[in-house]
């Protein structure tokens, strides 16, 4: 970290590398993105399974779902409450590899294994519910001990301001990127969606993926109670993923528009090289 | 390594070969079939299983719920109808026929009509039932609690599992499930032979079915004719302890 501190003619010198993410944090990033991939794969083969969702205690199929995926007269569709959306194609109804109609819901390429099996899904989603737990587990815990949380994602004060969060959001929105030192901080978007989804997001799919094992249904009951039975766990389940499926798409957009390049080796290599400052009217060094 | 492969794995890289266009997918499914992987994979059903008894309380109820919870219709799912002749011969004469056996590792062996079934003490319980698919109903039910059974027949110590052999059969295989100790002696656990107050209907596995509460549909046997107790699921069907454990891989453990 110190080597770059020494002087050197202006115009010559690189800009300024900073070690930015610690291995723990690039450990986690690496074996989290493989596992929420598989996860995400695998939990749509289960739900091709029953494509309904339901909400409440009890839902199948003579009950009334908000959200189901089909097929009827050759058409695929996803109906959400009364609104019927034709994803022939993709959705519902669509043609595997070997040029086969297929009426699950997900398509071969979206699921693990790529052709229908519960039980394999299951198997892929619950082993990697484990890594998923553990990794996270592990790392909520670095981060709170090892000064992660203090240092790097608690929101300061000024910070909570709704000026600052407005003009942090115009700065995303006009895809003006901090350089120089602000650079190496995280702004105050970024702290709030790491930490939503660290502590957020992850923890309550675990739970509500927990509230739907009929062990555990016995075991902690007060799951069912905190989302609302079974069939609503599932429900708050689905919708969380593809939460996290957002995340993880405007996460890569901002990577590409930051500088994919600088982005990657940082999370690789843990150092990051510091865009030049650009100063500009009105604001303070 | 060839020795190794399964026919299903021929079958797939085959299908995957056809497939040259998407030669991930194809990679991505030889990976999901090799059995190194399988093998690492299953590890997180015995995680599971391990987690539970070791962690939650072996007792613990499965939540109950009142008559303003009952599914409107209970689903009937897997076999609707056993096939054969002698079933339809039971039915019609309402299985005053019908017996189950309890044998195995056991001090007494039984023979157990309805009528004994039915004179014993009774469990009433609405449960909320989970298909592996992911849908639940919500139902009454009613029977003697297997344990009583269990205590009935003298169970030996020696005794680990209890095998619930099954009338339907699906493919020419006789259906049959099976469960540990833990779960078999659960208070839950009860030989249904009604549903929401009336007699079982067939498609639901009549004229007797098991429930265990805490595991997941595919276990709660239907057609029971023998509860066997056994030290060892390795000489029953192919050893995986369940009919579709046995074919597709499902967890033995469905408590997930």
């Amino acid at each position: 970290m110190e080597e770059d501190q020494s002087p050197v003619a202006p115009a010559a010198a690189p800009p300024p590398r900073v070690y930015r993410h610690r291995l723990p944090t690039r450990l986690w990033h690496w074996i989290n993105a493989a596992t929420l991939l598989v996860m995400l794969m695998s939990g749509l083969m289960i739900f091709n399974a029953h494509p309904r969702l339901y909400w409440g205690q009890y839902g199948a199929n003579y009950d009334q779902p908000w959200l189901s995926i089909g097929s009827k007269a050759n058409r695929g569709y996803l109906r959400i409450a009364a609104v019927e959306i034709d994803t022939t194609g993709v959705l519902g109804r669509w043609t595997d590899a070997n040029g086969a109609t297929k009426t699950w819901a997900f398509p071969g390429w979206a699921t693990i294994p790529t052709s229908y099996s519960l039980a394999d899904g299951r198997r892929w989603h619950l082993f990697f519910a484990w890594v998923l737990a553990i990794s996270l587990t592990l790392y909520m815990l670095w981060t709170a001990i090892g000064g992660h949380l203090r240092k790097d994602l608690h929101v300061r004060r000024p910070e909570w301001s709704p000026g600052h969060i407005w003009q942090d959001i115009k700065d995303h929105a006009r895809l003006r990127f901090p350089t120089g030192e602000a650079a190496a901080r995280y702004n105050i978007l970024q702290k709030l969606s790491y930490i939503g989804v660290i502590f957020v997001l992850l923890p309550l799919m675990i739970a509500t993926g927990l509230t739907m094992s009929p062990g555990m249904n016995a075991a902690a009951p007060w799951l069912l109670d905190l989302f609302g039975g079974r069939q609503s766990a599932r429900s708050i389940h689905f919708i969380l993923a593809w939460a996290l499926v957002a995340f993880f798409l405007v996460h890569i957009a901002m990577v590409l528009l930051a500088g994919p390049v600088n982005e990657l080796r940082s999370m690789l290599t843990g150092w990051f090289r510091l865009p030049a400052d650009k100063p500009r009217v009105g604001e303070n060094a | 390594m060839t020795g190794l492969i399964l026919p299903r794995r021929e079958l797939i890289v085959r299908a995957g070969g056809m497939a040259a266009a998407l030669p991930l997918l194809a990679a991505c499914d030889r990976v999901n079939e090799a059995p190194a992987v399988r093998k690492i994979l299953s590890m997180g059903e015995e995680m599971n299983r391990a987690s539970q008894r070791a962690l939650t309380d072996r007792d613990a109820l499965a939540p109950e719920y009142g008559r303003a919870d009952l599914s409107p219709v209970f689903r009937a799912n897997g076999t609707r109808l056993p096939e054969g002749a002698d079933y339809p011969a039971h039915a019609a004469n309402g299985f005053a026929d019908w017996r189950v056996r309890v044998s195995g590792l056991v001090a007494r062996p039984l023979s157990l009509s309805l009528a004994d079934l039915r004179a014993m003490p009774q469990r009433r319980q609405i449960t909320r039932h989970d298909c592996v698919e992911g849908w639940s109903a919500i139902a009454e039910w009613m029977g003697p609690q297997l344990r009583q059974v269990l205590a009935a027949a003298g169970v030996r110590d020696a005794a680990r599992y209890i095998v619930f052999h099954c009338a339907d059969r699906i493919g020419g295989a006789a259906y049959y499930e099976s469960c540990d100790m833990v779960d078999a002696l659960h208070p839950q656990t009860i030989l249904a032979w009604a549903l929401n107050g009336s007699v079982l209907p067939i498609a639901n596995g009549a004229p007797l079915r098991l429930r265990i509460e805490r595991q997941l549909g595919y276990k709660h046997a239907k057609y029971l004719t023998g509860i066997e107790a056994v030290a060892s699921l390795e000489k029953v069907g192919a050893g995986k302890g369940g009919f579709w454990e046995d074919r597709i891989d499902y967890e033995w453990y469905a408590g997930i």
